[in-house]
């Protein structure tokens, strides 16, 4: 018999996941990195999705992965090509390089 | 019949769609047959429908065309209607018989001309927007065919545009009549707020029974004074119609004299129950711009030597004699005036027309002289034209002025001297110019044939030099031109027939047809003299106003043909009281400083603050931009802070969760 854990430990993770990727978006310049980060922050909240879907017994928090998860895959395909056609063009470029659009 | 009012205006509308587009492949003469025909087409319609109301019973003598909605928006509701009641189609009748009759005549004159047929698309949309005018069921119909008049006298005004006095007179002419426009408008926003409409038959009812509150008809009334003002040339702004003479002379017989110049007499007679139901000083004031400008207009003639100008300030003077009658309540006689001095006037213009062709475009009287000889039937025709409008009976225009000055006596007495004195005065000018043209000694002689380049070089339209070479002699014109004279000569003869007194032993059944016909129309409005001093004595008025026009024709014979009386011609006359410099002056010197200060608070207080807004949005945003760094991780940043923020808010102040 596993020892049944708490929802609420799960939030915690979920909660450190998040901060962890804010932070690291925050202040990591490396634009893979961030794209991580990003990715953290989008599974922790998906953790907390399947975590209340457990805990209230309600299938739609797991539905609502289901949308991140493709949503997230999509965003990836996208940025992964921007960002490698940019490092073509500038190796080593930092997300701080990339602010031509400022006004 | 009545209902197929509306192929009035499609005639000429049809001949100027065809012209437009075949114009230059018909060219010269077809052109103008086609023109011709449209407008006699016209005619034919237009005595259709006369004759169609003439078989009804006087109270039914009105129907309405409506063609489409034509400015269906909220409650203002205007239809492209037209209405034929028996002053529309009397004006019909005689717009398109003697435009007829002047395209006709103008086919000859024009002969040669490089634009001919684009004279007679000009002429015939002329026509068009003429009987649009006059057919008009409501404001805006007649002031789309007002504009439109405007347009066709403005373009042929500046017909020959090559030459600069030409363009220029045309300008002129434009933006004088701008001024009045503006009065037609506002009285037209004024006539529906007023009554909601701007139909004659619901504002003209509104004024019947009162419900048009009597400063409001005065207003409107007044606002379609200043238009008519402006449209027919009278004091202050008739300043264009003498320049207008620098169009061909059919287009100054036909707009300038006949139809288009009597728009603002018709359209104050169209709203004479708005007159009625105005204050006192209202018609009266109308009676005094007209009586003053018939005066005016008259001295002015005395001393012009350009054979066109005499007539065209005559015009002036005698248009400045039906505003006379309308303020004094004689809208008949106003209207009769203007069917026999359309017919007189026409004729006299095309008289003068044919002297200017056969003397080849020269136009100064004091080289003309004993033409007679040379041009019978322009001679004899202009002689009838002369008699008509110096008021000698039986031509047509002692009846019509006749009645004029029996209503302006029973009105107000200043005005009949007025009158009186402008009858003396008008045959005296006719005479002086009848002699300096047709009587006298020869004067053009001298400048034969040495005149004849100096005359082309001077800028004068591109005219056929037709015997430029050789002796130089005036000729009569081909029969094209001469048989319009000759039945514009009878409708001058004639004329007064529509409307005899019952004077003389005329029957009564023959006497007063044209004012048994208007009855329904100005029922209202029309005075009642009758009882009064005038209308008891009218062999009196009769005998003053015949010795008045024979005491004008006899000084001008002592003066001019027997060379008894040196001729008084003061410069002050020769330069039309030098009105036309004042108002030159005024407007180039104080006036243009008003203006250009107007155009300065245009340019800085206006678009300074349009402006101003662009150049204040525009420092805010450029402030704003900063906090658009360009860096992601900001981005991030501020988007965390904003999610903490508005949780915050949600969690805090509103209490959620």
């Amino acid at each position: 018999m596993i020892a049944v854990i708490e929802p609420t430990w799960y939030l915690l993770l979920a909660a450190m996941l998040f901060g962890i990727g804010a932070f690291g978006l925050m202040v990591r310049r490396n634009p893979l990195i961030m794209f991580m980060c990003v990715e953290l922050m989008l599974n922790a909240a998906n953790l907390t999705f399947v975590a209340m879907a457990t805990r209230l017994n309600d299938i739609n928090g797991q539905t609502a992965v289901f949308f991140v998860l493709v949503v997230a895959a999509a965003e990836v395909v996208v940025g992964l090509g921007i960002l490698v056609s940019i490092l073509r063009r500038r190796p080593g470029a930092t997300a701080d390089d990339l602010a031509e659009l400022k006004g | 019949m009545a209902d197929l009012v509306w192929l009035i205006p499609a005639f000429p509308l049809a001949g100027f769609l065809t012209i437009l587009l075949f114009g230059r492949r018909l060219g010269d003469p077809k052109a103008g047959y086609l023109a011709t025909a449209a407008v006699f087409a016209s005619f034919a319609v237009a005595a259709a429908v006369y004759f169609d109301l003439l078989s009804r019973p006087e109270a039914e003598r009105q129907t309405v065309v409506t063609l489409f909605s034509w400015v269906p928006v909220g409650t203002l509701q205007v239809d492209l209607a037209f209405l034929a009641d028996p002053l529309s189609i009397l004006m019909c009748l005689f717009i398109t018989f003697i435009a007829g009759w002047i395209h006709m005549f103008a086919v000859g004159y024009m002969h040669g001309d490089a634009k001919f047929s684009k004279f007679f698309l000009y002429m015939n949309l002329f026509v068009f927007a003429m009987t649009i005018l006059v057919l008009g069921e409501n404001l805006l119909v007649t002031f789309l065919g007002w504009e439109g008049v405007g347009t066709c006298s403005y373009l042929l005004i500046a017909f020959w545009h090559t030459r600069e006095s030409a363009a220029t007179a045309g300008k002129k002419a434009f933006v004088t009549n701008r001024v009045g426009d503006w009065g037609v408008m506002l009285a037209m926003f004024l006539a529906f707020s007023a009554v909601g409409s701007l139909s004659y038959t619901v504002l003209n009812e509104g004024a019947e029974t009162g419900t048009l509150a009597a400063s409001t008809a005065s207003a409107i009334a007044i606002l379609l004074l200043i238009g008519a003002v402006g449209k027919s040339a009278q004091l202050p702004l008739y300043l264009w119609l003498p320049d207008a003479m620098e169009g061909p002379t059919p287009v100054s017989a036909l707009i300038h004299a006949a139809t288009m110049v009597t728009g603002g007499v018709f359209l104050l007679t169209r709203i004479n129950p708005v007159i009625q139901a105005s204050y006192d000083w209202v018609p009266t004031t109308i009676a005094w711009v007209g009586g003053l400008t018939a005066l005016f207009a008259a001295t002015i003639a005395l001393a012009q030597n350009d054979i066109k100008k005499v007539l065209a300030y005559s015009t002036v003077s005698q248009i400045g004699y039906m505003m006379l009658a309308v303020g004094s309540g004689a809208y008949v006689a106003g209207i009769f005036h203007m069917v026999t001095h359309a017919g007189f006037k026409a004729l006299l213009f095309l008289g003068a027309g044919s002297v200017i062709h056969g003397m080849h475009e020269e136009q100064d009287m004091r080289r003309m002289g004993a033409l007679r000889k040379f041009m019978p039937i322009t001679a004899a025709t202009f002689i009838i034209g002369w008699l008509a409008i110096a008021g000698v009976p039986p031509f047509s225009g002692f009846w019509s002025k006749d009645e004029i000055l029996l209503y302006t006596l029973a009105d107000n007495t200043p005005l009949y001297i007025v009158g009186i004195i402008t009858a003396v005065l008008t045959a005296f000018y006719m005479t002086r110019q009848i002699i300096m043209v047709f009587f006298g000694e020869a004067r053009w002689t001298s400048l034969a044939n040495a005149d004849e380049a100096p005359e082309v070089a001077e800028g004068e339209p591109p005219v056929e030099t037709h015997n430029a070479h050789g002796e130089f002699k005036p000729h009569e014109s081909p029969p094209i031109m001469w048989i319009p004279l000759v039945a514009l000569a009878g409708v001058a003869m004639l004329g007064g027939i529509v409307n005899m007194p019952k004077l003389f032993g005329i029957p009564s059944g023959a006497a007063y047809k044209l004012e048994e016909w208007l009855h329904p129309v100005v029922e209202f409005g029309e005075a009642d003299i009758t009882g009064s001093w005038a209308d008891n004595n009218k062999y009196i008025l009769v005998a003053i106003a015949v010795a008045c026009a024979l005491i004008g024709i006899a000084l001008a014979w002592l003066v001019y043909e027997r060379k008894r009386i040196k001729p008084w011609e003061p410069s002050l006359f020769a330069n039309a009281w030098y009105y036309d410099f004042a108002v030159t002056w005024f407007m180039g010197n104080p006036g243009r400083e008003g203006f250009q200060a107007v155009a300065d608070f245009d340019a800085t207080i206006v678009d300074g603050a349009v402006t101003g807004t662009g150049v204040a949005v525009k420092a805010t945003a450029s402030e704003v931009r900063k906090g658009q760094t360009g860096y992601v991780r900001q981005y991030a940043a501020l988007i965390g802070v904003g999610v903490v923020l508005l949780l915050g808010w949600f969690v805090v102040i509103r209490g959620i969760l």
